[in-house]
């Protein structure tokens, strides 16, 4: 088995990326895209100013897909597991490759939102076509060029080219919706714990892994690894189902893929402190660890279970979106609208469940809108979905009542949803939406790169008032995201969701996992310190290092079906307290299991023995033959050799049988009386 | 090891489906119905015979509910609240949300109308509800360390499943009431190839060919239509789940397209409650309603409301949805007592109704009059329509299923004796597999075999390279409505090169296959090679006997060599 990490990825909107080699089979983990990358291309301005100012490229965006991932030849790649609506992104780029012939694994659900989101991407992006007109010369841009980039202020140019100008080749002009369809159609969607099998040969199963509606974690079954393949996890959440753990818990490897931790590491120190004084950084309880406080010891499987209790991360993640409605209040009250491009599902869901009762107990009438070619889909999707959701959703079902608060705000009117809104229509040249459009007010809206989407529009219209609120992800530099826009009056309040496991929770979770290998990210090494025993090895992996996993069992696991039971002719070998038997037959493989079956061929069933060791008593061997109606005389070696001796067999027919340790030879003319004195051998010499 | 299945219920008849089997020392129940045609002690399966002492729980491992009818969940609550079972309990996320509703209509039925001793509570029914895991389709269950169970879709009712249980080597499935024909609501059952010892179905049509769905439905609408035209009042009693919502959508839809303007009522607020819960579970509907909700969810009725009492002797025409179902008491009753009398009015009938109820007196010749008891009477002048369109599945469908599966035995229950004796024949005649159609409390073995487990060297893996594994097509013909799971996709792979080692079987260790290289190397002993020589010492001809001829040197091609 082998493992290359081709991306360590970037937070939740782009999750890390490997090839793992198992079983003569390349799985791809992940194939996602890099959408904070957007922001070096400048959104659609009416003014055609602003954009100028920013060094920002104006053209049409292309999409940074994983670099590393284009050495790989897609023809080889056999399937493609996917464990989030984000880790699919990239897939139609792949799909669309006429080489690529694998297989696409994903759940049910994470199909289905990925699927809404790339639809929603390729609509976005078609209010940049319509601005540019269709990208129709052949090649690369105008901006990839060298001239071009050199003119690009570095922190741009390094988001295009990477450190060592190795990233330039992962750009991608978009695909289109038809490319998506296809795509599509190749995904294989499973429900939790549904029994996949790739090729006869891998078991795959998804598990919740709690970080999103449909996100999973998989375990990869191969003959001789169980793999669990951990991405980031949440133990207890609002809205998803919690994080299974207990199905992973038996599997001989872990690969630990949730880098989340190290992306809220990596931001902290740049604090995004804004351009304005109205920034409200909400960075207070970022997931990060203390060293000191990591136990190193933990007295039983109960102690282990409390550790892992997700009760109060996810009452902080509640306080956070209380928090977040609560600013959200108070701009309205000032008469200032509140601008949403959070492009987390689980957020969303829960916000406006917040808001609404917020709204309702400070008496306030402000419509909430969300606008997105996919919020109508999306928000039915999610009603309909409880075998997806936490415990306390399901129990509404059971109960009679909507999974999601969302249901009822569209009953009363007070959600409305806007497929489209973009230069063209902006507040009221369609009728529809001057009628219902009223500020203030609350939008949801893409896209959180805010360079695509309406969120653009209404940046635009609300970013000088210092009533408004603009509410933004941790995890994009919202200095950099913000560059189009100045000035920046609006407040702009940037929160961390949890995004993954956190990493005091890392140690007891492997505890009680009980892996035999675990297979680390370096670079949270030194933060997270693992034991290294002798029930659990770790090995580190690093960017781009193919990293060589060493077998774990020797043997392989077969099942002997009865049928070649019964044919089997033991031999008892009383010396070394052991029976043996020759086997033949045909070797299935099914569902990840090898069996061995009877051979529809007709089998040779004599006991004929065709393998002999160690060597044959002289006077046993005569005696044998004279069993067998064969006379002859023992004739040692002349130099007295043990073991060295022949048999001058005189009836009934002249032959000799000459001997050395290792060697027998039998001379005769007639085929019978050599098998007779053949079989005579046999019964005296060790063989099967 | 042999599987053990004691019938309880529903053998050789339809009612209280309860089947106890017992694999590899796991003991599961299928089902847990009541008989709706028995007041008395024959009313619940006899559950006496899974324990003299009650200890249900060390009894039995755990119960599967297939589906929220009460032939297949009503004895649950008394069996858990009452006769104290506080095991696990498994069914699918609709069953879970919709068996209350059955249990509690079933319960007010009892109770209030008919003044009968309760059997169990409201909270009982709560209390047992809470005891319940639920089931997602084809999610794979651990219920302990060696029993696996899963789910497959089974048609007939919203959440209605077949379950798939394996222990070590053996498995089964037992498949609750099925269809394999869509409907207007439902898709049709769907279940992969699997390799089965016992396959334990349902025989409600064990001898019928159905004809074609449309035309039946074709002469319902006309019916319907007709009788409305005149100015006539449609009664349609139903249960408030499953046939309710089938019929909805055909009358929404027929409304719809001829545009007729004459109110459809729900009658109690459970119907429209129901529509809630459908509107929520649309990933358990048919394929066509999956793919639209989102623009426009099926349930959201445009032409159905609820039905106020005041309504009832309003003038007009009609359509109206009233519980029970078979007239046996209830709202239906009411309605009925009010719009028998007029030939301009309409009351339709379930496919099956119960001995005792009015729908079975209306079903049994042409009744003019109808006593209800020995002070009240009925005139009924109404026309009768008989609905024959059921959610279950037709012989052929069974013999389909049967044949697909190819189990190495099949137990029949869920039918009618003389019919299952008829499909038990077909069964074991045309497909050549054991089978069974057991009475009640009757006790079937099924003898089973097991594979054992064995270790391979990797030298011995090698001797049969990945590259000659070729995926076995499944050689069964394909079923037309491709109810079944995708029979494209195999998870057998064959290695078609006979290979050959040595198996050493040692008293402590896991017997293991070797090579015969690796073989001589655990003994530590030489080879001793024997050869021919069929002439006088003198002469030079041999012929040498190989014993290595079959184990070859390994392939060039590293697949194994690789350690995966
Ligand atoms: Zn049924």
């Amino acid at each position: 088995m082998k493992l290359t990490c081709l991306s360590q990825g970037g937070g939740y909107h782009f999750p890390p990326c490997y090839m793992l080699e198992l079983c003569g089979f390349r799985l791809l983990l992940e194939c996602p895209l890099d959408l904070s990358a957007l922001t070096v291309f400048a959104p659609i301005s009416a003014t055609d100013n602003d954009a100028n100012a920013s060094g920002l490229i104006k053209a049409q965006p292309w999409y940074k897909t994983v670099a590393a991932l284009h050495l790989w030849d897609p023809s080889l790649i056999g399937a493609i597991l996917v464990s989030t609506p984000a880790g699919m992104l990239g897939l139609p780029f792949l799909a669309r490759n006429p080489k690529f012939s694998g297989k696409i694994y994903a759940t049910e659900a994470t199909a289905r939102i990925g699927r809404l989101m790339m639809e929603e991407l390729v609509a976005m992006h078609a209010e940049f076509v319509q601005f540019y007109g269709p990208d129709e010369r052949p090649g690369l841009p105008e901006w990839m060029k060298w001239e071009e980039l050199e003119k690009l202020p570095p922190a741009l140019r390094e988001v295009v080219m990477g450190e060592d100008g190795e990233e330039l080749g992962s750009w991608m002009p978009l695909y289109s919706a038809s490319d998506i369809k296809e795509c599509m159609q190749k995904v294989q969607s499973v429900k939790y714990a549904e029994e996949v099998c790739y090729n006869g040969t891998i078991i795959l199963k998804a598990f919740s892994s709690g970080l999103e509606i449909g996100s999973c974690n998989w375990t990869v079954n191969g003959p001789r690894r169980n793999i669990t393949y951990l991405s980031s996890s949440i133990f207890e959440s609002s809205h998803a189902m919690d994080f299974d753990y207990h199905s992973l818990q038996g599997n001989d490897l872990i690969l630990f893929s949730d880098l989340s931790s190290l992306n809220s590491m990596a931001k902290k120190g740049n604090d995004f402190n804004g351009n304005n004084n109205h920034s409200e950084p909400m960075h207070k309880d970022a997931p990060l660890c203390d060293v000191s406080a990591i136990r190193t010891d933990y007295d039983n499987e109960d102690e282990i279970l409390r550790c892992l209790g997700g009760i109060d991360e996810n009452l902080e993640e509640i306080d956070k979106i209380s928090f977040v409605c609560s600013c959200i209040l108070d701009s309205l009250q000032m008469g200032g609208s509140a601008l949403i491009p959070v492009g987390r599902l689980g957020v969303v869901l829960l916000l406006l469940e917040q808001l609404s009762r917020l709204l309702e107990s400070s008496h306030l009438k402000v419509p909430i809108f969300m606008i997105s070619t996919a919020a109508e889909e999306m928000l039915a999707f999610t009603n309909a979905v409880p075998e997806w959701l936490c415990k306390q959703r399901q129990q509404k079902l059971f109960s009679g009542e909507a999974l999601f608060g969302h249901v009822e705000l569209m009953d009363e009117k007070k959600l409305l949803l806007f497929p489209i809104l973009n230069s063209s229509n902006l507040f009221g040249t369609k009728t529809l939406h001057r009628m219902m459009w009223q500020e203030p007010c609350i939008v949801f809206s893409p896209h959180w790169s805010l360079r695509l989407g309406p969120v653009v529009h209404l940046l635009r219209r609300w970013h000088a008032d210092p009533r408004c609120v603009l509410v933004v992800e941790e995890g994009a530099d919202a200095e950099v995201a913000l560059l189009p826009f100045k000035m920046v009056a609006m407040k702009v309040l940037q929160c961390s969701f949890l995004s993954g496991i956190r990493m005091q929770k890392v140690r007891p979770l492997l505890e009680m996992l009980q892996p035999k290998l675990v297979l680390f990210p370096e670079d949270l090494r030194l933060q997270c310190p693992l034991k290294d025993d002798s029930s659990c090895s770790i090995l580190y992996y690093l960017k781009n290092v193919m990293l060589h996993v060493p077998g774990l069992r020797s043997d392989f696991e077969v099942c002997l079906a009865t049928d070649l039971a019964f044919q089997l002719k033991p031999r008892k070998l009383t010396e070394r307290n052991m029976a043996i038997a020759r086997l033949k037959g045909q070797l299935l493989l099914n569902n990840g299991k090898y069996l061995l079956v009877a051979s529809k061929e007709l089998l040779d069933l004599s006991n004929k023995q065709l393998l002999h060791w160690g060597s044959a008593d002289p006077v046993r061997l005569l005696m044998a033959l004279q069993e067998r109606g064969i006379i002859g005389s023992i004739h040692w070696d002349k130099n007295g050799t043990d073991g060295v001796f022949s048999i001058q067999i005189t009836k009934p027919e002249e032959a000799m049988i000459e001997t050395s340790g290792t060697k027998t030879v039998i001379y005769c003319r007639d085929k019978t009386m050599a098998a007779l004195i053949y079989e005579a051998f046999s019964s005296v010499c060790g063989g099967i | 090891m042999a599987i053990e299945c004691l019938v309880l219920g529903a053998g050789q008849e339809v009612g209280k489906s309860c089947v106890v089997v017992s694999i590899g020392g796991k003991r599961i129940m299928f089902d847990c119905g009541m008989h709706m045609g028995y007041l008395d002690h024959r009313r619940y399966p006899d559950f006496s015979l899974i324990s003299e002492t009650g200890d249900f729980n060390s009894a039995l491992t755990c119960i599967i509910i297939t589906h929220f009818h009460l032939d297949h969940v009503g004895a649950l609550p008394y069996f858990t609240e009452v006769r104290g079972y506080q095991g696990p309990i498994f069914m699918t996320y609709p069953t879970k949300a919709m068996a209350p509703l059955m249990l509690e209509d079933y319960r007010k039925v009892m109770v209030e109308r008919r003044g009968e001793e309760e059997q169990f509570s409201h909270d009982h029914i709560v209390d047992c509800m809470k005891k319940v895991t639920t089931l997602d389709l084809k999610q794979t269950v651990q219920v302990d360390k060696d029993l696996q169970i899963r789910a497959y879709y089974a048609g007939h009712v919203l959440g209605a499943a077949m379950i798939y249980a394996k222990v070590g080597d053996t498995a089964m499935v037992y498949t609750g009431d099925y269809n394999m024909t869509p409907d207007r609501h439902l898709g049709a059952a769907q279940i992969d190839r699997l390799q089965l010892d016992l396959l334990i179905t349902e025989s409600t049509y064990a001898t019928t060919i159905r004809d074609s769905k449309y035309a039946r439905e074709r002469e319902f609408l006309k019916a319907v239509h007709k009788c409305i035209s005149g100015g006539g009042k449609v009664l349609i009693p139903t249960f408030a789940l499953g046939r309710a919502q089938e019929l909805c959508i055909l009358l929404d839809d027929y409304w719809e397209r001829m545009n007729l303007k004459i109110p459809i009522y729900f009658s109690a607020g459970l119907t429209i409650q129901a529509n809630k819960y459908y509107k929520m579970l649309i990933g358990w509907t048919s394929q066509k309603i999956k793919d639209t909700y989102a623009i426009r969810n099926t349930f959201d009725f445009k032409h159905v409301c609820p039905f106020d009492r005041s309504l009832i002797n309003a003038s007009g025409p009609c359509v109206l949805f009233a519980t029970p179902g078979m007239i046996s008491g209830g709202f239906s009753l009411e309605v009925f007592k009010q719009w028998a009398p007029s030939e301009k009015n309409l009351v339709t009938l379930p496919g099956y109704c119960v001995a005792g109820t009015i729908g079975h007196k209306l079903m049994s010749g042409k009744p003019t009059r109808i006593d209800i008891d020995k002070d009240t009477h009925i005139d009924v002048r109404c026309q009768i329509h008989q609905l024959s369109f059921s959610p279950h599945t037709d012989a052929k469908g069974i013999m389909d299923l049967v044949e697909f599966l190819s189990p190495k035995h099949v137990i029949l229950v869920h039918g009618e004796k003389p019919k299952m004796a008829t499909l038990k024949g077909r069964i074991q005649s045309e497909l050549g597999i054991q089978c069974n159609d057991p009475a009640n409390n009757e006790t079937v073995l099924i003898p089973t075999t097991q594979n054992v487990k064995i270790n391979a060297t990797k030298m011995f893996m090698r001797s049969c390279s990945h590259a000659d594994f070729h995926s076995v097509k499944n050689s069964l013909p394909c079923l037309s409505d491709s109810s079944f799971g995708d029979s494209e996709a195999s998870n057998l792979v064959r290695n078609e090169k006979v290979v050959e080692g040595i198996l050493v079987m040692e008293k402590t260790k896991t017997a293991k296959i070797v090579c015969e290289d690796e073989f001589l190397q655990t003994l530590h002993v030489e080879e001793h090679k024997v050869q021919f020589e069929y002439s006088c010492p003198a002469e030079k001809c041999r012929e040498q006997v190989s014993c290595q001829s079959n184990s070859g040197p390994p392939p060039s091609d590293g697949n194994f060599s690789e350690t995966c």
